[in-house]
């Protein structure tokens, strides 16, 4: 058999926290004199491994996908990966080229030609001038600049400038590709393009992809396996299914309705400027009460969300919201304040929020809830927890129940059936 | 095994590159250098109207203001040569230096978003400035042959045109002794200032300092006897007495303050590369 196109093992990175300043200046210069670096110094207390001992294989042709919360070491592997930093322990072997599609535009010189740019784009990827003259004129067509071609390309309009990136990008041939799908947010046609792109060059050339994503419809489509890193240490390798499934099981405890959830525990990223503290969902009837007995909520119900934030200072927030995901971690609904082209005032200390839902279109199961929070459009979130709890949403009892073996649609949603004018479902009841 | 052999193939571990030179990577990358010496010169004065004319008014005004303020205002002596000679042909090997020097010392802080994002050997970087800088460095030859043609037609200086072939001929040799003293000392200030950005605010005012203890503005007769020992330290200090006297027939610093200059930037330069590429491996962790 081949050997694995990419070989991680016990790779380790550490991270010594702290500030830069004079002291450890002097402590720099003092380990210069002494002759060791800072690999040789045991781990400190200020120390943080951001990776622990990590080793999976992946083999060539291979659609990895790579999996984790935030801050369980997914970029620190892709920086290591595409050499831009060393771990601090460990080897990694790679048999061929890699590049990243994370990397469009890297290079660019606002002052620059697009023309130019290619060049020096291409030249930074890795291409030869000869590669990249064999390639412009599928690049500038790819690109669809053609006319702008002598313009500097500080003058390109946002897309025109995403596009030239991703063209040069793509037109590369590297053996190993990485695409972190974190880093393309924003443009979705892009994002949709980057994928197309992607899945183009699975079926098609049989390159290796090194797949990094929160999205879980995605990693499904594209990826046959998967790797979970959780706190800098793999745990689980396998097929995509089994890894996504623990991914989101192991996510977060259940918690039924009706009582508050601390959120200190859970997984916060984020500025922390402002933090979600507390959570509690209910079902409400029709009219907007508290259902009172039970609170459970069933495919369908209205749901009460009261959401407790502590703010450090007064913000404005662009988006506050609420994600629902499925086991699989497949986004089921957001509500979003942008989609109500609210904005949010936070004063500094405690401040508290009811989103009240329509019917929410859920089988029964568990369902993974986030938060997010964003001060301005583009600007990194104050917090977010990707998955806070999972939430219950129990099979209906008693008369009005549909306790039939529910679809395995992703979401459900009430309907009649008739036949000949009668009721199917009276018929088969009956 | 034989298509393994075929696609390249890395191993990536920790304290790698850190005493050897990765010159089969810079091989591999030229291209790339050629297009940042490309970038470098042709971006430094993109939307400029005078453009390219900058490489030579920028001596020349300096020289203007040399003229005025050292020269006719506060009579510092030009040893017997007009001062617009003295100070152009100081210039010379002093801009290239400095030039070098400011913009190799702050390679991490300047390029974070290109090594933040994608790997190529670092040192591609430093190289290019050492290419670009060159071509500024001709254009400045050119000007100052102009002015020194312009006083001889008019008969207010001479040269051997012996002389002049000679100091051209030698010329190429100045620049690989300027070139590995400024990039071993701007390699150095880029690790640094990579780490600590208080060397970002003190690297100008080194190079400042730095060129009124070179006899730029006047000669080294000049220097006060307390002071000599600056001059021998200083590795600046014959390179750009010698490259004057070469083109005008000052006298030159004598041979063995040469010689240690040369090794003084060897050694530099040595150090320097090794400094710089410790900081390579890890500097995005930390910037």
């Amino acid at each position: 058999m081949a050997e694995p196109i990419i070989s991680i093992r016990n790779v380790s990175k550490r991270y010594r926290l702290g500030k830069l300043n004079m002291t450890s200046f002097r402590d720099e210069l003092q380990s210069w004199f002494q002759g060791r670096g800072d690999a040789g110094k045991p781990a400190g207390p200020a120390d943080f491994l951001a990776l622990n001992d990590v080793s999976f294989d992946v083999e060539e042709g291979q659609v990895l996908g790579l999996v984790g919360r935030n801050g369980a070491g997914k970029s620190t592997l892709l920086k290591i990966l595409s050499r831009i930093t060393e771990p601090s322990e460990g080897e990694i072997h790679l048999r061929g080229r890699l590049a990243s599609l994370l990397e469009v535009g890297t290079g660019f010189h606002p002052e620059l030609s697009g023309r130019e740019n290619i060049f020096l784009n291409g030249a930074v990827l890795g291409m030869s001038k000869a590669e990249i003259l064999r390639k412009f004129d599928e690049i500038v067509e790819f690109s669809e600049i053609s006319r702008f071609l002598d313009t500097p390309v500080k003058r390109y309009s946002s897309g025109m400038y995403v596009r030239l990136a991703f063209a040069i990008a793509a037109h590369l041939e590297p053996e190993i590709l990485i695409v972190d799908e974190v880093l393309a947010v924003g443009d979705a046609e892009f994002q949709r393009k980057c994928i197309d792109k992607m899945e183009s060059m699975r079926r098609t050339e049989g390159r290796t992809i090194l797949f990094v994503s929160h999205n879980a419809e995605v990693v499904n489509r594209l990826c046959s396996h998967c790797v979970l890193l959780e706190r800098g240490e793999v745990r689980a390798v396998g097929l995509t299914q089994a890894v996504m499934a623990q991914y989101h099981g192991s996510a977060a405890a259940v918690r039924g309705p009706g009582h508050w959830v601390s959120l200190s525990g859970a997984a916060h990223a984020g500025t922390q400027r402002a933090t979600f503290q507390k959570v509690r969902y209910q079902r409400i009837d029709d009219i907007g009460e508290t259902v009172p007995e039970d609170g459970a909520i069933y495919p369908m119900s209205r749901v009460r969300f009261e959401i407790e934030i502590e703010a450090l200072e007064a913000i404005t927030a662009h988006s506050l919201a609420l994600t629902i995901y499925s086991r699989e971690g497949v986004k089921l609904l957001n509500y979003d304040t942008v989609s109500k082209g609210m904005l949010v005032r936070l004063r500094p200390g405690r401040n508290s929020f009811e989103i009240r839902t329509d019917p929410m279109p859920l089988n029964p199961g568990a369902y993974a809830v986030g938060f997010w929070l964003e001060p301005h459009r583009g600007a990194p979130p104050a917090d977010w927890i990707e998955s806070a709890f999972q939430m219950e949403v129990a099979a209906p009892k008693g008369e009005n129940a549909w306790n039939r073996p529910f679809s395995d649609g992703l979401v459900f949603s009430p309907f009649e059936i008739t036949t000949d004018g009668e009721t199917a479902n009276r018929l088969s009841l009956a | 095994m034989s298509t393994a052999a075929r696609v390249p193939s890395v191993i990536i571990r920790k304290n790698q590159a850190w005493l050897y030179l990765d010159w089969r990577g810079i091989v591999d990358y030229r291209d790339l250098l050629f297009v940042l010496v490309r970038r470098d010169f042709i971006a430094r004065y993109k939307q400029t109207i005078l453009g390219p004319a900058w490489f030579v008014l920028n001596p020349l005004i300096t020289t203007l203001v040399y003229s005025l303020v050292f020269s006719s205002v506060l009579g510092v002596s030009t040893a017997g040569v007009p001062p617009v000679l003295f100070y152009l042909s100081g210039l010379l090997s002093w801009s290239y230096f400095s030039n070098l020097v400011s913009t190799a010392g702050t390679t991490f802080i300047s390029n974070v978003n290109l090594f933040g994002k994608v790997y190529f050997p670092r040192m591609v970087v430093p190289f290019a400035l050492v290419l670009s800088n060159m071509i500024s460095f001709g254009i400045q030859l050119l000007t100052f042959l102009a002015v020194l043609a312009c006083l001889v037609v008019q008969g207010r200086f001479q040269v051997h045109a012996g002389g002049l072939a000679i100091a051209l001929l030698l010329t190429p040799l100045y620049l690989v002794h300027i070139a590995l003293l400024g990039l071993g000392v701007g390699l150095l200030l880029s690790a640094l200032t990579a780490k600590y950005r208080d060397f970002q605010y003190l690297v100008p005012f080194v190079v400042n300092l730095w060129m009124y203890a070179s006899p730029v503005i006047y000669p080294v007769s000049h220097i006060p006897k307390r002071f000599a020992w600056l001059v021998i330290l200083n590795p600046m200090a014959p390179i750009v007495e010698n490259m004057r006297s070469l083109f005008l027939g000052t006298p030159p610093m004598d041979t063995w303050l040469m010689a240690l200059s040369i090794g003084e930037s060897f050694a530099v330069c040595i150090v320097g590369v090794l400094v710089f590429q410790r900081t390579a491996r890890t500097f995005i962790d930390f910037i």
